[in-house]
């Protein structure tokens, strides 16, 4: 009966349901989009048909024309990706050039670490930065706002890949140069977002008649700027991810920001072909829950006339 | 302007014009080895010592400062044109062009920027001349980074094209070109402006962060990145603290671009 509830009616389930399947196509469709743009960019990217085992003066002339052959199916950009998406069907993603093993494997290898080292660090800049935001919020003297302001400044400053050098020199783990990198963006947003929100007329009636801050935060501040709170949840997992990058390959973390990296140092395309896939899908995946988990609380409302990208967007221009 | 934003700008144009006079500060340039005095510490003759290959650091911190702070803002106006140009001209037309160019932005921004940045990077080749690996480098950047100022200008013309004075001008007879450059686009111009200064600070660190992952310019012409590659073998701050000055300097300079941000603009 409870449960009953507290689950929105039928009717709203249902354009709940289609807007996650319009959702879910969307993601589809920029998934294939932006495989066939890093596909189409492989294709085109200079010395592409070069193969530097041609090079080996031990191989003899059919060897090199065999070696040729088997790439003779990559020239053509619409057969060389729909070969991909046909593989990528069956389980088969291609072999790194140059680590020689399938990527497959090598994404099912490193995937957890990257979302061990991202998620905690992720965890950690939420923590950091909300403990910041609500002292400076709640507290209301300058002398938080400052802190929180030129701490979440200075480590704007900072490229993220020095961040990642420090954490080595210092003996940091991965994950707090992480949580470093993106808290100050967390930090900036949501502290402006509850300041906006603690403006609002509906707040200084309930200060006037008496209740307690916490209560004025959880009911009136909170379910405003609560929508651009959840948007920016999801984009932050975008910027932990391009974090990842050089904390993985300055800190020696096997992880997926690593393998980026050393494919991009050797030109191992197929490879990067696949993780540009798998990067585009992992963040559309993590900025669509968040824009579903707003049309939920939107519907759940009396008005329900916020609209969840209008929400998104500005966390998007905002938090980049 | 306050105080802070006034010392924020002497600080800036303070360092553009020391980084100018980098061949009258430093003659010796920044590629001339000092074989007898490879990782040399603070001297009357190197002010900031050497680095493992003899080379003067202080020229190379001036030469690099120099390339990091002209480069940037080149790369911030192609992105600034190029957001215009998709964000602006889309928002204008309205309709089924703007929903491809939000349809675009998604597609960019869909992406980590330095994954995209370092994937791209990778197409091209690595092994380039140095003055080639500069502009490879900076091109990219502002051919890369349009994608969240185009989403901004974009929603800035969608409104105007609605506004009075637009649909004024239309019942005037004003349509196409003439009234997106007469109309539009002067209108456009606080945003463009905001979105050029905010693009600058962020391709320095972008420019900073490829150095280091040794995807930036190449040796041996200098740039932030590549300085700030040395902090690579660095074992401790007490070790060799003039080291970390280029780090310092970017900090600074990246302070002084915030504070000359005001919310206003960054919001506009």
């Amino acid at each position: 009966m409870l449960l009953r509830k507290m689950l929105p009616p039928k009717t709203q389930l249902r354009k709940i349901a289609g807007h996650l399947a319009r959702k879910l196509g969307a993601i589809a469709a920029l998934v294939l989009l932006g495989g066939l743009l890093s596909a189409t960019l492989v294709r085109l990217a200079p010395g592409f048909d070069a193969d530097e085992r041609e090079l080996d003066p031990t191989l003899n002339a059919e060897s090199v024309r065999a070696l040729r052959q088997s790439r003779a199916g990559e020239h053509n950009i619409l057969s060389f990706y729909a070969g991909y998406l046909r593989g990528a069907i069956h389980g088969d993603l291609g072999t790194s050039h140059a680590l020689g093993q399938p990527v497959q494997s090598l994404l099912r290898e490193r995937w957890p670490v990257t979302l061990r080292v991202a998620g905690v660090g992720l965890l950690l800049a939420w923590l950091l930065a909300s403990i910041l935001a609500f002292t400076a919020c709640l507290g209301r003297r300058p002398a938080f706002e400052i802190l929180g302001t030129s701490v979440s400044g200075a480590f704007l400053c900072v490229p993220a890949a020095v961040l990642a050098l420090l954490s080595v020199i210092l003996n940091a783990p991965g994950y707090l140069a992480i949580a470093l990198i993106v808290f100050p963006r967390i930090y900036r947003y949501s502290r402006n977002l509850l300041a906006k929100a603690y403006t609002f007329p509906h707040v200084t009636a309930a200060r006037a008649r008496g209740l307690g801050e916490i209560r004025i935060l959880a009911w009136h501040v909170l379910p405003v700027a609560g929508p651009q709170m959840i948007a920016l949840a999801g984009i932050t997992v975008s910027i932990a991810l391009g974090a990842s990058i050089p904390v993985e390959a300055l800190c020696g973390l096997p992880g997926i920001g690593q393998l980026a990296w050393q494919a991009a140092l050797s030109r191992d395309l197929p490879l990067l072909v696949n993780l540009t896939v798998l990067v585009t899908l992992v963040t559309l995946l993590a900025n669509s829950g968040a824009d579903v988990m707003i049309y939920m609380l939107n519907s759940s409302r009396s008005d329900g006339r916020i609209r969840p990208c209008a929400d998104r967007n500005s966390a998007i221009v905002n938090a980049l | 302007m306050n105080a802070a934003r006034k010392l924020a700008c002497v600080v800036v144009v303070g360092v553009c014009a020391v980084s100018l006079a980098a061949n009258w500060l430093a003659p010796s340039g920044y590629a001339k080895q000092f074989r007898e005095a490879p990782s040399a510490p603070p001297s009357h003759q190197h002010r900031l010592g050497t680095d493992e290959v003899g080379r003067d650091r202080f020229a190379r911190v001036l030469y690099g400062t120099r390339i990091s702070l002209l480069l940037a803002p080149a790369a911030a106006l192609v992105s600034t044109v190029l957001a215009a140009l998709v964000g602006g001209l889309a928002g204008y037309l309205g309709g089924i062009w703007l929903r491809l160019a939000r349809g675009c932005t998604d597609l960019f921004l869909s992406l980590p920027w330095l994954f995209l940045l370092i994937t791209v990077r990778a197409l091209l080749p690595l092994n380039v001349s140095p003055l080639l690996s500069v502009l490879i480098t900076f091109l990219i950047l502002g051919l890369l980074g349009w994608a969240a100022s185009a989403r901004v200008l974009s929603t800035s013309a969608d409104a105007l094209r609605n506004s009075d004075f637009i649909l004024q001008a239309r019942a005037s007879g004003l349509h196409g070109p003439r009234l997106f450059l007469v109309h539009v686009l002067p209108n456009l111009k606080p945003v463009l402006y905001a979105q050029f200064w905010i693009s600058i600070p962020v391709f320095i660190l972008s420019e900073a962060n490829l150095g280091i992952l040794g995807l930036g310019v190449a040796e041996p012409l200098p740039s932030w990145g590549s300085l700030l590659r040395e902090l690579e073998g660095l074992i401790s701050f007490r070790e060799e603290p003039w080291r970390l000055v280029p780090l310092l300097l970017l900090i600074v300079v990246m302070t002084s671009f915030q504070m000359l941000l005001s919310n206003e603009e960054v919001t506009a």
